[in-house]
């Protein structure tokens, strides 16, 4: 049987939505046994919540004080001696992963699938390249460790329902002290993650500034949605970088996904497609947005938002 | 300080590219072929670092065939002191281009590196963290803001939860995000300028390096198409449409 070891993404205090995913994509490999990687400090509310994911053999947990933010020159060392034995690596490919699992592969002396979004069979694998534009098919050689990301919007998560063993680790990595963390300066938090919500609202340069934005947050709230933006609102410096969606931004898949006053340039449409329907809402009739949308309203944003949004009230 | 700033030849972001209808790949005939602009804001980033007194020199270092003279004369016309093209026809992957990377380092004596965060062609997003890995020195990814002092690096980088600072000790690896910094246009005297600046082809040969590639590409296919779905007419029948598949209740 083949053993997978994934590492499970977290950002100091919670544990990332990747790690759900790595676990569907890495069953998709067929009679493997999962074993998950839980670096931390503290780790053990975090190897719990990995334990009850089914499909989990074990969880492993290393549990140390330089763990406490993940570096990927901290962890990398860690994971590459617990990679020993395994056949594949895996980390989700938000910048928690792509940081660290290139540092991994690199101290195992592979290279890396990156952005892996589907399993042809045990050394076959896509992904995408251009920006999405083009999808290829890659075959790993036999016999050697795969590290991979995993492209997270293509897996759904894995379901809760397991009780994995929970098991301590430790390593005698030598590990550096040349990276330092400083500080992190969250986002706002008071809404639905990004990345992982069911529902998303995105504004785009239409909006025309930072105050009009208060339209998309209205919407989004009386829907219980993410808030996101193309890159040119970002651009604009109507928000912050860290709500940008597309090749360069967030790659998403929510289960409802609204343009507003989003053109649809290929880059943003790279991290959408895979969005079960898409509304697009943009006063011009030949915006690229609606060859892709699932439900199109040629009208003014203006007025066709804050009509949604008390149409939706009460 | 010498800086490191890696530089690939890539299809121009603007071109809309086409993959062949064998299968074998994307259509690159003809097309516009550019720095790949992660690699133009590593650059740009180092020559502030220059100017602000911080460097002695920065190197642009490319792999690839003779055609990227032509990528490294504009580094070298945007500000780069010189330019070293490591010759190869064939296809190298991330973590070669790592392996040559420090051999160029080694050679250079090169205090700090910056790389794009990702080519936009393959899209790998590797080669500067298996960089690091390889020198044994810190990485700071998809960085949008770079402070040195003395042999200190304060790098802040955009990280899904937020911004997130680290501070490293040189020498290090960065690795550029979109936000790091906008390039400067190239003037027409700084491109006669650039054709007097050094340019160095070597080969892996020279630098001790022997490729080992690992992965096949056994297809490139176009992506599935999501098809033009339809509209409607106002705000009630769009609530009505979302209501009848499921997405709002």
């Amino acid at each position: 049987m083949s053993r997978v070891l994934i590492v499970a993404d977290h950002d100091g205090a919670q544990l990332g939505a990747g790690v759900a995913r790595c676990i569907t994509a890495a069953g998709r490999l067929g009679g493997v046994a999962i074993h998950v990687a839980v670096l931390a400090a503290p780790a053990a509310a975090m190897a719990q919540q990995v334990a009850a994911l089914a499909g989990v053999a074990k969880v492993l947990v290393v549990e140390r004080a330089e763990n406490a933010r993940p570096l990927a020159a901290v962890l990398a060392p860690q994971v590459a001696k617990l990679a020993a034995g395994y056949d594949y690596v895996l980390g989700p490919s938000n910048t928690f992963g792509k940081d660290l699992m290139p540092r991994v592969a690199a101290l195992l002396g592979v290279g890396q699938v990156s952005d892996l979004m589907s399993v042809e069979g045990p050394h076959t694998f896509k992904r995408p390249i251009y920006a999405g534009n083009a999808i290829i098919t890659v075959e790993s050689p036999v016999g050697t460790t795969l590290v991979a990301t995993i492209r997270t919007a293509s897996f759904a998560a894995a379901a809760v329902g397991g009780s994995a063993a929970i098991e301590a680790a430790g390593t005698d990595a030598e590990l550096p002290t040349h990276t330092r963390f400083v500080s992190l300066s969250a986002a706002n938090n008071d809404r639905p993650d990004l990345q992982s919500a069911p529902r998303v609202v995105s504004g785009g340069r239409a909006l025309g500034s930072a105050d009009n934005f208060k339209l998309i947050y209205a919407l989004a709230d009386r829907i219980g949605a993410a808030v996101g933006a193309s890159r040119a609102a970002v651009d604009a410096g109507y928000v912050p970088s860290d709500m940008q969606v597309g090749q360069t931004g967030k790659i998403i898949a929510p289960a409802l996904y609204m343009a507003i006053g989003i053109s649809g340039a290929i880059q943003h449409l790279t991290g959408i497609k895979d969005a079960r329907t898409i509304v697009a809402i943009n006063k011009d009739a030949e915006a690229p947005i609606f060859e892709v949308a699932d439900v199109g309203l040629i009208g003014d944003l203006f007025k066709v938002v804050p009509e949604l949004t008390a149409a939706l009230g009460g | 300080m010498k800086i490191l700033v890696g530089v690939k030849r890539v299809v121009d972001y603007n071109v809309r590219v086409r993959v062949k209808p064998d299968g074998s790949g994307v259509a690159l005939e003809g097309v516009k072929m550019s720095i790949n602009p992660f690699d133009e804001i590593a650059l740009e980033e180092a020559l502030r670092i220059r100017e602000r007194g911080q460097a002695s020199e920065v190197v642009a270092v490319a792999i690839g065939p003779d055609d990227v003279q032509a990528q490294l004369r504009s580094a070298l016309a945007m500000g780069a002191d010189r330019a070293i093209l490591v010759k190869c026809d064939a296809a190298v992957e991330p973590r070669d281009v790592a392996r040559t990377l420090l051999a160029v380092i080694r050679q250079e004596g090169i205090g700090l590196a910056i790389l794009g965060k990702q080519a936009i062609d393959d899209d790998a997003g590797q080669t500067g963290q298996m960089l690091a890995a390889l020198w044994e020195r810190p990485q700071v990814s998809f960085a949008s803001k770079v402070e040195i002092k003395d042999a200190v690096a304060t790098v802040t980088r955009e990280v899904d939860s937020g911004l997130e600072t680290l501070e490293v000790d040189l020498p290090a690896v960065i690795t550029s995000d979109l936000r790091l910094n906008e390039p400067r246009y190239i003037k027409l005297p700084d491109i006669m300028k650039a054709k007097k600046k050094p340019l160095a082809v070597t080969d892996l040969a020279t630098l001790g390096v022997s490729l080992a590639p690992q992965f096949k590409v056994l297809k490139t296919e176009a992506p599935p198409q999501r098809s033009r779905g339809i509209m409607v007419k106002d705000v009630p029948e769009l609530i009505a449409e979302l209501k009848k598949r499921g997405v709002l209740s």
